[in-house]
């Protein structure tokens, strides 16, 4: 009984530990005060403040766009990369595989400075192109990473049977291949779309001057400590972790729900 | 659709409508040959079998025929026309494969008619001026309705349209695939082992059904299988494979009863094999006696025998051709299968009747049952022991040899005792080996102490640049085959020497479990 007890205390603690930043942002998204930490009674008044705001709206706005532009580049990217690897011959395949993956472990910075320096040197630096491709470095090894295990659970045989029925290679990549890693594509996407909206390093090194996302915005905000310029920022923080939860909660019990119909 | 229905007249097939030609065919794959250097045709409206181990080449040749590989080497052709790099969507032939490959994503329906989707027909035209033309027109989705219900109806599933893959069984999605591809109407149906995920039960009805459809849509059927009875049960044409080459193509009845060697004799059906020796014309010398025989071939030539266990009569121990003794009896069903040691050669028998174990018995095999084939001679081969001196005493002789090479890692002790690798003390006196000595490494010699056995030579056959000697020892008449570059004669008294080293052992089975 002692040592359930413990357990239990010992999740809760490790929970609060992870959780209690966040809860306090969101408990203080709550309060009208410049400084965090202040008190100054229970309003909506920042979140009335971030809706009004016309430039918060402008850069969320840009947030998305860059995201959704950026994500579906590198989902096309990437599951096109991942075919071709699997469809490689296997000498060709398995260097090409792990070439692609080393974006992954490789510190963003890195990434960073080297797409600065690559753009600046087809002076293409601080554009919207040097910014999109920059996210879709960021993201394609990702995509490939989700849309590899699909195509190794695909039967093999499918693809060839779509060609024996009588269809063209590109009709059976379409009509056959595809839908049966539409669910790894979709999560390349879906992860693709996360790392573009909370990215900061790689949007701060190549970005054009005037342009701004949710990431960059914050930083240069509360670059000076505690003392906002924009408290509103607090409630748009709130926002997104509560919108984050929730589309982590839908698709956590649609798979359950499908796990269910499965059986 | 009658089309689909429709067979052909059924003529007696004739040669020259040779459906798929395959001439010097090889296949690769990262430098071991799959399939090596084959050459084959197969007849309009037959039903093909390959058949033979996995690894035999068997799918690699289908695949090919298919279009999913491309050859090596070589040329296949279809009704005459080179089609060696087509793709497979080019070919007028469908697959039906081993585990179905349904689109898990498409109801049933929508799997059959994924060729028709794509199909596109001429379709004939008069415009105003009363010209005609024709164009290429995708199916109307009605004609394409009647397509897939018909094809369905062919299988047996009717009313399946709107089902989804996953939930059929095993046995009905096969019929899927089956109507997936008979509903294109394709010259040649190939199947690749179609009924191998499927139960017993289920896959004996289907083989009826297959062979029932066969007939029924009257088109090619080439089919891949490593059942020899399957292949038997449904094929007109059996072709079969070993290690890339084809090792016989025949009817299942002249497979059966006239196998081309003895890895067919083995593969298909139940035989007793045994190393026989032409001793006169139509006169074949196996288990210490002779007995006449069909086929013909040249005096002394060592042959591989094979008798087929229901052509060996049983008799009283008086009057049978050979005598043994009864070892084991298994009742199978139809019949019993008698096993009879015959001196030192386990026989298999075939038969209605039963006997008990220990019974003395005597055995008759006629003419028409004993099958004779060229022996492919590379390595002598002999039952033999192991003395108390670590010798080894085979074909009526004794010899030095290395009886380290029966335990990897092992060595002999100064008493003579083997150790083995894991240091356990073995006492090799009296285990039975199998022996295997190479026709090079045999010398012999005009001193009869010299070697470890003596005999005549009773054989000197000239091979272009060596003579290959028999020579035939006097007490259990046994042979030793060996390639030499000098001439002796016929009927000298030779010994026969063989290196220790060149003696190569192997463990019998029995004393490998004790």
């Amino acid at each position: 009984m002692v040592k359930k007890i413990l357990s239990v205390a010992l999740c809760v603690a490790v929970l609060v530990f992870i959780y209690a930043p966040i809860l306090l942002l969101v408990v203080y998204s709550f309060t009208d005060a410049n400084v965090i930490g202040r008190w100054e009674g229970f309003s909506f008044d920042l979140y009335a403040q971030l809706f009004r705001s016309e430039e918060i709206m402008r850069i969320l706005l840009n947030t998305v766009v860059l995201a959704l532009v950026a994500a579906t580049l590198s989902t096309v990217l990437g599951t096109a990369g991942a075919i071709c690897i699997f469809y490689s011959k296997k000498k060709i395949a398995a260097p090409i595989k792990g070439i692609s993956q080393v974006p992954v472990i490789n510190a963003e910075i890195v990434t960073a400075i080297s797409l600065a320096l690559l753009f600046s040197m087809v002076a293409l630096y601080r554009t919207y192109f040097s910014l999109i491709v920059g996210h879709m470095v960021l993201c394609t090894p990702f995509v490939v990473l989700s849309v590899m295990p699909k195509l190794k659970q695909m039967d093999p045989n499918v693809y060839e049977a779509a060609l024996d029925l009588g269809a063209s290679p590109t009709t059976a990549l379409f009509k056959v291949v595809i839908p049966q890693i539409f669910s790894g594509v979709l999560s390349g996407f879906m992860l693709s779309i996360t790392l573009s909206l909370d990215d900061y390093i790689v949007t701060a090194f190549t970005k054009p001057k005037t342009f701004d996302t949710i990431s960059t915005y914050v930083y240069n905000a509360v670059k000076n400590g505690t003392n906002s310029s924009t408290p509103a920022l607090r409630a748009l923080s709130a926002l997104i972790f509560v919108v984050m939860i929730a589309a982590v909660l839908i698709v956590n019990l649609r798979a359950r729900k499908k796990k269910e119909g499965a059986k | 659709m009658t089309e689909l229905k429709k067979a052909k007249t059924s003529s007696p097939l004739k040669k020259e409508e040779k459906i798929i030609e395959m001439v010097g065919v090889s296949k690769t794959f990262d430098d071991t040959a799959a399939v090596d250097n084959i050459d084959l045709y197969v007849r309009k409206g037959e039903f093909i079998t390959f058949l033979g181990p996995s690894g035999c080449g068997k799918t690699t040749t289908l695949r090919m025929i298919a279009g999913f590989d491309i050859p090596s080497a070589g040329k296949i052709l279809l009704n005459g026309k080179d089609i060696t790099d087509l793709p497979p969507n080019k070919r007028p032939i469908n697959t039906v494969f081993q585990r179905y490959a349904l689109f898990p994503h498409y109801n049933i329906y929508d799997n059959v008619a994924f060729g028709l989707k794509l199909k596109k027909v001429p379709v004939t035209y008069v415009n105003d001026k009363g010209e005609t033309y024709t164009k290429l027109q995708k199916l109307t989705s009605k004609e394409i309705d009647e397509k897939v219900k018909n094809a369905l109806a062919v299988v047996d599933l009717e009313g399946f349209e709107k089902r989804s893959v996953s939930t059929l069984s095993g046995g009905q999605q096969q019929r899927v695939a089956i109507a997936r591809a008979i509903v294109n109407e394709p010259e040649i149906l190939l199947l690749d082992e179609p009924l191998g995920a499927l139960d017993l039960k289920m896959r004996k009805e289907m083989q009826i059904e297959l062979k029932e459809m066969h007939k029924k849509l009257g088109i090619t059927f080439i089919y891949v299988t490593h059942d020899q009875e399957e292949a038997l049960t449904m094929s007109d044409t059996i072709v079969v494979m070993k290690d890339g080459q084809i090792q016989q193509i025949g009817t299942p009845a002249s497979i059966y009863n006239e196998p081309a060697n003895a890895f067919v004799a083995n593969f298909i059906g139940d035989s007793n094999l045994f190393n026989g020796t032409m001793v006169g014309e139509k006169l074949v010398r196996f288990c210490n006696r002779n007995f006449t025989c069909l086929d013909d071939f040249e005096k002394n030539e060592k042959v591989d025998v094979v008798v087929r266990p229901e052509d060996i009569r049983m008799t009283s121990p008086e009057q049978g051709m050979l005598r043994g003794k009864v070892i084991s009896v298994v009742f199978k069903g139809v019949h019993y299968e008698i096993t009879v040691l015959v001196g030192k050669t386990e026989v298999v028998i075939q038969n209605t009747e039963s006997r008990s174990v220990g019974e003395e018995i005597g055995l008759d095999i006629l003419p028409d049952g004993i099958h004779i084939m060229k022996k492919e001679f590379t390595v002598n081969k002999y039952d033999g022991y192991i003395t108390k001196k670590n010798t080894v005493v085979f074909g009526d002789g004794e010899f030095e040899c290395d009886v380290t090479q029966l335990y990897p890692g092992s060595r002999l002790d100064e008493d003579g005792y083997l150790i083995t690798a894991e240091g356990e003390q073995l006492d090799l006196t009296d285990t039975d080996v199998a022996v295997e000595v190479g026709l090079t490494d045999i010398e012999i010699s005009d001193n009869e102490d010299e070697g470890g056995a003596r005999g005549h030579i009773v054989s000197i056959i000239y091979k272009g640049d060596h003579y290959q000697v028999i020579v035939r020892t006097e007490e259990n008449e046994e042979d030793y085959v060996l390639d030499t570059e000098y001439l002796w004669n016929e009927n000298d008294f030779v010994s026969v020497k063989i290196a220790p080293e060149k003696i190569r052992m192997t463990l019998k089975q029995e004393s490998a479990q004790k």
